[in-house]
């Protein structure tokens, strides 16, 4: 269930923001997040930002899956 | 004309109505046939076969990025009649007008019209004209049927295609421009890269495509129910079945990422300038070049084949390299949450 | 950064799928308890790239799905009062009621509008004062924040036109009532989207009293598949415990804001989901202070229910105890064109990612 999409903030007015979802831009409410500035990625559904989305977490999760290749220990360094 | 709107009087039939149809549509459509105004046009005898054909366009919105309700109405009959191996001669235009809607755009619509139908060499010989009551249709519908003339040589159109395996499928295009692009318009999103619908006539790149007529086994153009949808009518019920790649179905970006916005699958999403072909096995790569020659054509691909595994079955290989079933569209293509 | 592309990445999804393979594997079974993991994962056909040792249950995680037949008729019986609109996503429309869906009543004259935010919903009722909208409620707790917020701007605005039938779900309780019932699941994969908004803390609770494992996967074919061998690893080794995959959107604690905002409108409440029956606690109910623009408390309608459809195995599929091959309408009274149990009607329903995505044999 569910749909969501990475988007990125372009603008923001008040509890609106401007996102383009890799060209298509649509306006979204923000007001489920504490602070988000331009430039952040989000995650949108049903036209609001549910959270934002971390690069550095993004970037290690690959890392962990190239690891382990590397490794080909069969084991995962942890996630959690 | 001084009357800004339409309204109920046009579709009378008396003066305004006779106003309406010589001072716009005649002007627009203007040609030898359609010249006398009488109650049926009067077309010189053909010897060969012929196509016949009809259909009927309403939009919401009537203007969208990349075209308007004419020129669909012109393309998508003209397109029926091209695929079918024939050459389109002649349309009728049937207009059902919303009292109230504003001359100027029907007249944006009819000039639309007429480029198009210059543009596919046919000629518009006849037409009709309701009004109807404000609220009681959207806008203009417009309905318009066509003949086309099929060739000695594109006779084996008109018999149940020859399909073996191995046989090779193309596509022209893009897959979705025309849904998202009306969707874009509807929903007032803005795309950083504007899609324009791809309505356009295809008779011309069918011509390319039959300079080699026994190459052609079937053509079909890609409209509402999408790639999927004539994929699976293709097949079910045969001896042979179809796979395609995913990988090779080109779908611009903005496309997809309003597809991911709203759940829609772009293997369902409607079009009005793309066609399919499946052509003999070998001939794949001269039909190409021929097609790429064309601005139309440009982005045309091959994407999947004819197989003898699962007969009646269409089934796209994912980028993932796992296996899906294709099945028809099913209801209509609606915004989803999940 | 792109977040999709890398996750779409062929030789990651290669890698993964041969360390996958050189795990050495027993029968074990899956439950994905998300519709969206089970459509993803029949879309790219993940299911027969795994080795067969796996399989991959769907749970009960497609809101239409588990929405009760009456709840539909309600929603009709609503759409089909003079000056008022039914509101709701697109994808219940075609959910089958106990006489009809909202699409086949909606051409028998009930008004019906599909939108995609409670934004739009919350617009439409501003321009059209003197209409009235009912906007149906459906989704878990990655959906209910939308309704909440559309609830507190109305109680804001005084927006009196607009009302909200809720029949928001929450998730943990269901997996609860599953493994409770003695279904032989090994580990679940946790729904991304709903834990962004409450933490994987969720599960804690799951996850200590029946001691399973379970592993919250993003929804790209790289996430799954990366989900199913880092569950695949703890049921090997008789772990259990919470691993989150999906880091990139996923804390312990999760969108707390939205947390308190959802506490601030709903209250938990007793809830009758499809095929499982009555779960305590696992709904969300419109609190009193918003009581002004509950449906239920302003405008309740009464319809007559009949019991659900007859052989229809829905029930047993969203537990995981059935396939829907397995089922005598499958494929035949029951296509997503006319479909007899709600599993066939939303691409996510279990029947339907079946029916579409079927395997070739
Ligand atoms: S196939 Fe249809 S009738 Fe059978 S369980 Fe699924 S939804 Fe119910």
């Amino acid at each position: 269930m569910c749909l969501g999409i990475p988007a990125k903030i372009v603008s923001i007015t008040g509890d609106f923001a401007q996102v383009s979802i890799q060209g298509a831009r649509i306006e979204v409410g923000i007001q489920l997040l504490d602070s988000v500035s331009v430039g952040d990625y989000v995650l949108v559904h049903t036209g609001y930002a549910l959270e934002i989305l971390s690069e550095e977490d993004a970037l290690e999760t690959l890392e962990a899956i190239r690891l382990l290749e590397k490794l080909n220990l069969g084991k995962l360094p942890s996630l959690s | 004309m001084n009357n800004h709107l339409i309204q109920l009087g046009h579709g009378s039939g008396g003066r305004m109505s006779r106003n309406l149809i010589t001072q716009l549509f005649a002007r627009y459509f203007a040609n030898d046939t359609l010249r006398p105004l009488g109650d049926s046009s009067y077309i010189a005898g053909q010897t060969s076969q012929l196509a016949f054909t009809t259909d009927s366009y309403v939009i919401d919105p009537v203007f969208f990025p990349g075209g308007n309700i004419g020129q669909l109405a012109v393309c998508g009959t003209v397109n029926d009649l091209a695929v079918s191996g024939a050459i389109p001669r002649f349309l009728s235009a049937g207009f059902i007008l919303e009292e109230g809607l504003s001359l100027k755009d029907l007249e944006k619509i009819v000039a639309a019209m007429a480029v198009e139908a210059a543009n596919a060499k046919v000629q518009i010989v006849t037409g009709d004209t309701k009004v109807v009551r404000r609220g009681q249709c959207d806008k203009i519908y417009i309905n318009t049927s066509g003949i086309g003339e099929i060739p000695e040589k594109h006779a084996h159109f008109t018999r149940k295609p020859a399909m073996q395996p191995g046989d090779k499928i193309l596509l022209s295009g893009s897959l979705g421009d025309h849904a998202i692009a009306v969707l874009a318009a509807r929903e007032n999103l803005y795309l950083e890269e504007p899609i324009l619908s791809d309505v356009a006539p295809l008779n011309h790149l069918a011509q390319l495509a039959l300079e080699q007529p026994e190459q052609v086994l079937q053509m079909r153009d890609i409209t509402r129910g999408g790639l999927a949808t004539i994929l699976v009518e293709l097949c079910e019920n045969q001896s042979f079945g179809i796979e395609v790649l995913e990988n090779e179905i080109p779908i611009k970006q903005p496309v997809r990422s309003v597809c991911e916005l709203f759940g829609f699958d772009p293997l369902y999403l409607a079009n009005e300038g793309k066609m399919l072909l499946i052509v003999k096995n070998g001939t794949e790569k001269d039909i190409l070049k021929r097609l790429r020659s064309n601005l139309a054509g440009a982005n045309a691909t091959l994407i999947g084949e004819i197989t003898d595994r699962h007969p009646g079955k269409a089934i796209m290989q994912s980028v993932v390299g796992g296996k899906r079933l294709l099945d028809m569209l099913h209801g209509e293509l609606v915004p989803r949450i999940c | 950064m792109n977040f999709t592309t890398p996750f779409r990445n062929q030789e990651l999804i290669r890698t993964l799928l041969s360390q996958i393979n050189k795990l050495k594997l027993r029968p074990i079974k899956i439950m994905e308890v998300c519709g969206g993991h089970t459509m993803a994962i029949r879309k790219h056909g993940l299911h027969q790239l795994l080795p067969s040792e796996i399989e991959l249950l769907s749970g009960p995680g497609c809101p239409v799905c588990v929405t009760e037949q009456t709840f539909v008729d309600k929603a009709i019986a609503y759409a089909q009062l003079p000056k008022t609109t039914l509101l709701t996503y697109g994808d219940l429309v075609r959910v089958p009621g106990c006489y009809q869906s909202l699409s086949e009543a909606r051409s028998a004259g009930a008004s019906v509008e599909v939108i995609y935010s409670t934004q739009q919903a919350l617009s439409l009722a501003r321009k059209q004062p003197n209409h009235r909208f009912v906007f149906a409620a459906i989704g878990f707790e990655t959906t209910a924040p939308g309704t909440a917020l559309a609830l507190q701007q109305a109680s804001v605005e005084k927006l009196n036109n607009f009302l909200v039938y809720c029949a928001h779900k929450t998730m943990p309780e269901a997996m609860e009532a599953l493994v409770a019932d003695g279904l032989p699941i090994d580990g679940y994969l946790g729904p991304g989207h709903v834990c962004s908004i409450t933490g994987s803390k969720l599960f804690d609770r799951l996850v200590a009293r029946y001691s399973i494992p379970l592993v919250i996967s993003g929804f790209e074919a790289v996430d799954l598949l990366q989900s199913v061998f880092l569950l695949t690893q703890m049921i090997l080794q008789n772990e259990s415990g919470i691993q989150i995959q999906y880091r990139r959107l996923v804390s312990p604690d999760g969108n707390r804001k939205a947390q308190s905002i959802l506490n601030e409108v709903f209250e938990p409440c007793t809830a009758t989901w499809r095929g499982l029956g009555a779960i305590p606690h696992s709904g969300l109910k419109i609190r009193n202070t918003y009581a002004q623009w509950d449906a239920e408390v302003m405008l309740p309608v009464s319809v007559h229910s009949l019991p659900d459809p007859k052989g229809c195995l829905c029930g047993e599929i969203l537990k995981g105890i059935r396939k829907p091959t397995e089922c005598a309408h499958f494929g035949k009274k029951c296509t997503p064109e006319h479909p007899v149990g709600a599993c066939m009607v939303s691409s996510e329903g279990t029947c339907q990612a079946y029916y579409s995505y079927q395997q070739t044999e």
